[in-house]
């Protein structure tokens, strides 16, 4: 029998739980909790499983379309993609153990969407990622893109799904709290998908998948709370993850799926067997008897307390159909995993855990969830910075020497280097691989597939939140409209600073607002998310980091489009009007130093016109080559399609604008696409035809980027600025 | 005509295998590893891609010793044909099967992209397909597929020709910086003595689909097929 510790205010608070909070929760049960339910508070009231400080602003969000089928509240989000096919899909972050520990925050970040997942019935078929680091100079950063890639490389490769997608950028503003945000995507039939609500009295809890150990203890806690210079001891609360283990426990629950034996189902993410518990329970109006003396430990003499509380990897809660239960424990003894019976469901809406025949828990369900602390904390928006006249901007360098510096800077340069390490062609239906715009997977044996992207400009959204909020949407929308495919619902994963500060949670309403202009101006309604604040080190926060993950469908892989140029001789297009904006662009920042003006404005009837337009060229098989433009303006998206399609091109700059800000400014909405020459003349009628901006800027050909009277810039020299320097840097050079 | 794809905890690319094997036209059925038969009538053996057991230990050491390993090495002694990919390469050399070892690869990192192979020779039932010094380009996705054996093994699979598959260029040049792994003599997949048993680190079953990065890997189970149906 373990003593357990006496509650005092410092241990009340070093559970993260405010004088306030604590008051809240004596009122709630009218007793003083006992120390394991001390720690159950502290895991379903933090931030991170709560929702306290942005459940308020997340309701303005738009959810809702004729094909959801599930929005946000379940483990992940679920759409209907026609004949009977659902997709489900999420992101999450893994930001604070990935920072401690790279290579096994980043792999369990992965392992904990996987089976956000498959735990509603789903085979997950894709995987995708978005990194943030610090700059490049800092010292930890080196050592954490190595681990953070070889960590998510490590468990996506040998659960064997393919990861087909990301961004990765830097900022100093990352340099104490890096991101790590893994999104996972699945298919099942629209009519086997499984929830975690809870139903029926006196059904059967079972345990499944790997042992429970002591790590990970409060690991939803720590990410919860800003790093202050202890971080390096937090390296306990960081989960070990195993590949193997998830990859048995996929096969297996889906085997078990197809048994009818499963009445609800959840993952053991943050919080384990507490959050997975109560959210089952609640969700379906049910009381939940657990006796941890049935679960399986990987140690002994673990108390109450830890075992409620550890984030041990690789296991699952399901409420059971008592009449399968022998099938049950057959599957899952067949692939090697644990199956226990630890509770039952009851009629008493309450949240009872007993162990060594001491009931160490006895709390209201509902209110353990649906109590938490609500907070509407005050917010200030962030001032409007002024618009930069882009006239203003005295050009430092020559357009090419300019072309050639962004291309191997290291936010604009080829991630090869990442993706490479991410096997991405397993399943062997990577149609459109890493390195364009959104990926392409096939569906099975197709004809249909999806288009996959992740994407946040996060200089944007720190000049100006809801016009960043907004551009996150639409970069989103934009990629996977230049693939072919229909952009058809989002993830957000919405990382931040500190919400107790006005001005970052400021940031986070205004992101909201802008996401949610975008997503009803797109039709591309947020099914799932996450959000991650507190991402804060030494009183500084990051930069603000929506991020956006973007599904869309296409009817047929065979139509879907790359950047590549594919023939000589044909006519290269701008579509989207072109002003030159050059506040908060990369050629500003990297090619200038400075770091000022409003973020370009998005015009989101144009931008659907003009995506619209494009999409259309898409599906009517009319042009060889589509490319959006992004981060570095036009130049450097003409770079890209020249380079992957190993074809040149002659570009007439006007002669009425500055070449730099025509060239490397980022305005939004805007495409580059090419068609045979007969079909240009065709388009450009079209195109005034709908009212969407159409300029004819050159021909494909030859082993040249010729940028209007700029010097010829040689294909090889363009390849070798684009990839040298992200393995130069890993290199130590 | 007739495919066992054997599946170990850990597996992942056993659906790809079968999927390859069918686009052939030849019978596929997955078996457990747990077994200790092949199904009557198996005419090929089929070790697919994964982490068997995790392979946390070195790859393929464990699986190399479960039950069902027995009877692969019963059915290659009757001359049965047997294909190991990439795991299932690890494991033929774990099982014996085949001769060398496979390493991490030299810069220690796992490395996944599409890769041209130099077919060494067009007379094996793996590769009647394909000619004689032909550049195929196929995917490579491995963290331990640098190829080695002491000098008197590597001699003896020189000497007997029993290299399938090495490294290139576009051109079908082998170089000695071409490989993506550091493997002796850029060898990507050896044969047994009598040619009937293959490892290869490459992913051929990833490449049957003009769609999907082209269809150079689909010869290789067409040349299978073709040998199958005429054995």
């Amino acid at each position: 029998m373990t003593v357990e510790p006496e509650i005092t205010p410092d241990l009340v608070a070093s559970h993260g739980l405010k004088p306030d909070e604590y008051e809240r929760l004596l009122a709630l049960i009218g007793r003083v909790p006992s120390f394991t339910e001390l720690g159950i508070f502290s895991a379903m009231w933090n931030e991170h499983c709560s929702y306290k400080s942005s459940r308020l602003h997340l309701r303005t969000l738009p959810t809702k379309a004729p094909w959801v089928i599930q929005g946000p509240g379940e483990n992940a989000g679920v759409i209907d993609i026609g004949d009977g096919d659902a997709c489900i899909f999420k992101m999450e972050s893994h930001n604070h153990p990935s920072y401690i520990e790279p290579y096994q925050g980043a792999g369990t970040g992965v392992g904990g969407i996987l089976r956000d997942v498959f735990t509603m019935g789903a085979r997950p078929v894709a995987c995708l990622n978005l990194l943030r680091f610090g700059a490049p100079e800092h010292p930890k950063t080196r050592h954490l893109v190595a681990g953070v890639v070889a960590g998510i490389g490590g468990y996506g490769n040998s659960f064997g799904v393919p990861t087909v997608g990301g961004s990765t950028n830097f900022h100093s503003r990352y340099d104490g709290n890096i991101l790590v945000n893994a999104m996972a995507v699945g298919i099942a039939r629209t009519d086997e998908i499984f929830y975690a609500t809870a139903t029926g009295v006196g059904n059967p809890i079972v345990y499944l998948g790997s042992k429970t150990g002591r790590d990970g203890i409060h690991g939803a806690t720590m990410a919860s709370a800003s790093f202050e210079a202890d971080a390096e001891e937090k390296r306990p609360t960081v989960q070990v993850g195993d590949p193997f283990a998830e990859k048995l426990l996929l096969e297996a629950c889906l085997e078990l799926m197809k048994t009818g034996a499963v009445v609800a189902i959840q993952d053991m993410g943050a919080a384990g067997l507490t959050s997975s518990a109560v959210e089952m329970g609640a969700k379906g109006d049910l009381g939940i008897e657990l006796d941890l003396d049935t679960v399986p430990c990987r140690e002994t003499g673990m108390t109450a307390y830890e075992m409620m509380l550890s984030e041990s990897q690789e296991r699952m809660l399901m409420v059971l159909d008592p009449s399968k239960r022998a099938v049950a424990e057959a599957i899952f003894r067949k692939w090697g995993l644990d199956f226990a019976v630890i509770g039952k469901t009851t009629d008493t809406l309450r949240f009872v855990v007993k162990h060594g025949g001491e009931v160490k828990v006895d709390l209201p369900i509902k209110e353990l969830g649906d109590e938490a602390p609500l907070y509407d904390r005050p917010h200030i928006a962030s001032p409007k910075l002024p618009v930069l006249d882009s006239a203003s901007v005295k050009a430092p360098m020559g357009d090419v020497e300019a072309l050639l510096t962004l291309l191997a800077s290291p936010d604009l340069c080829s991630k090869r280097w990442v993706w490479q390490q991410y096997d991405h062609l397993i399943l062997g239906n990577s149609v459109q691989r890493p390195g364009g715009d959104a990926a392409v997977i096939r569906i099975g044996d197709g004809p249909k597939g999806l288009a996959l992207t992740t994407d946040v400009t996060q200089r944007y959204c720190e000049a100006d939140p809801v016009e960043g909020g907004k551009q996150a949407v639409a970069e989103a929308w934009r990629n996977i409209t230049a693939s072919g495919a229909t952009p058809r619902a989002a993830t957000d994963n919405l990382n931040f600073g500190n919400p107790e500060k006005p001005e970052v949670m400021g940031q986070l309403v205004g992101c909201i607002q802008g996401i949610g202009e975008a997503c009803r101006a797109l039709d591309f309604p947020i099914v799932s998310g996450n959000v991650s604040l507190y991402n804060e080190s030494a009183g500084k926060g990051i930069l603000p980091t929506p991020s956006i993950g973007g599904v869309g469908v296409i009817s047929d892989v065979a139509l879907s489009m790359s950047p590549s140029f594919k023939r000589a001789d044909e006519a290269i297009l701008l579509i989207g009007a072109t002003a030159g904006w050059l506040g908060q662009s990369v050629y500003l920042r990297d090619i200038c130093g400075r770091e000022e003006g409003a973020p370009p404005p998005v015009d989101l009837a144009a931008e659907r016109a003009n995506g619209d337009f494009v999409r259309g060229l898409i599906l009517g098989k009319r042009v060889s080559a589509v490319h959006d433009i992004s981060d570095g303006g036009l130049a450097i998206a003409l770079a890209e399609m020249a380079v992957s399609g190993k074809i040149g091109a002659s570009i007439d700059v006007p002669a009425d604008v500055a070449t730099h800000a025509w060239l490397f400014g980022e305005d939004q909405g805007r495409y580059v696409v090419v068609a045979s020459e007969a079909e240009a003349a065709t388009l450009l009628i079209e195109a005034g035809a709908a009212s969407v901006p159409f300029l004819r800027i050159g021909s494909t050909g030859g082993d040249f980027l010729i940028l209007g009277a700029e010097p010829a810039v040689p294909l090889a020299a363009i390849r070798a600025a684009h990839e040298e320097w992200l393995p130069g840097y890993m290199a130590g050079h | 005509m007739r495919a066992a794809v054997v599946m170990f905890p850990g597996s992942n690319r056993e659906g790809d295998a079968v999927r390859a094997l069918r686009a052939a036209g030849i019978e596929a059925a997955t078996v457990w590893h747990g077994d200790h038969e092949l199904p009557a009538g198996t005419d090929l053996a089929v070790l697919p891609g994964g982490f068997s057991y995790g392979d946390y230990l070195r790859c393929g050491a464990i699986a190399g010793r479960s039950p069902i390993m027995d009877a692969v090495r019963a059915h290659a002694g009757r001359g049965g044909l047997v294909l190991g990919i990439c795991n299932g390469f690890q494991i033929l050399v774990e099982s014996g099967l085949l001769p060398g070892v496979l390493m991490r690869n030299a810069d220690l990192r796992f490395v996944c992209h599409m890769q041209h192979l130099r077919v060494q020779r067009a007379d094996t039932p793996f590769t009647t397909s394909y000619r004689e010094g032909e550049a195929i380009e196929v995917a490579i996705a491995h963290g331990e597929g640098n190829y080695t054996a002491d000098a008197e093994t590597l001699a003896r699979i020189e000497g007997e020709g029993l290299v399938a598959f090495r490294y290139c260029d576009a051109a079908g040049v082998v170089k000695s910086n071409l490989s993506p792994n550091g493997s002796m003599n850029e060898i990507a997949g050896v044969y047994s003595s009598n040619f009937r048993v293959l490892g290869l680190m490459p992913h051929p079953e990833n490449l049957i689909d003009p769609l999907v990065g082209g269809t150079d890997g689909l010869k290789l189970f067409e040349s299978l097929a073709e040998s199958l149906a005429t054995a």
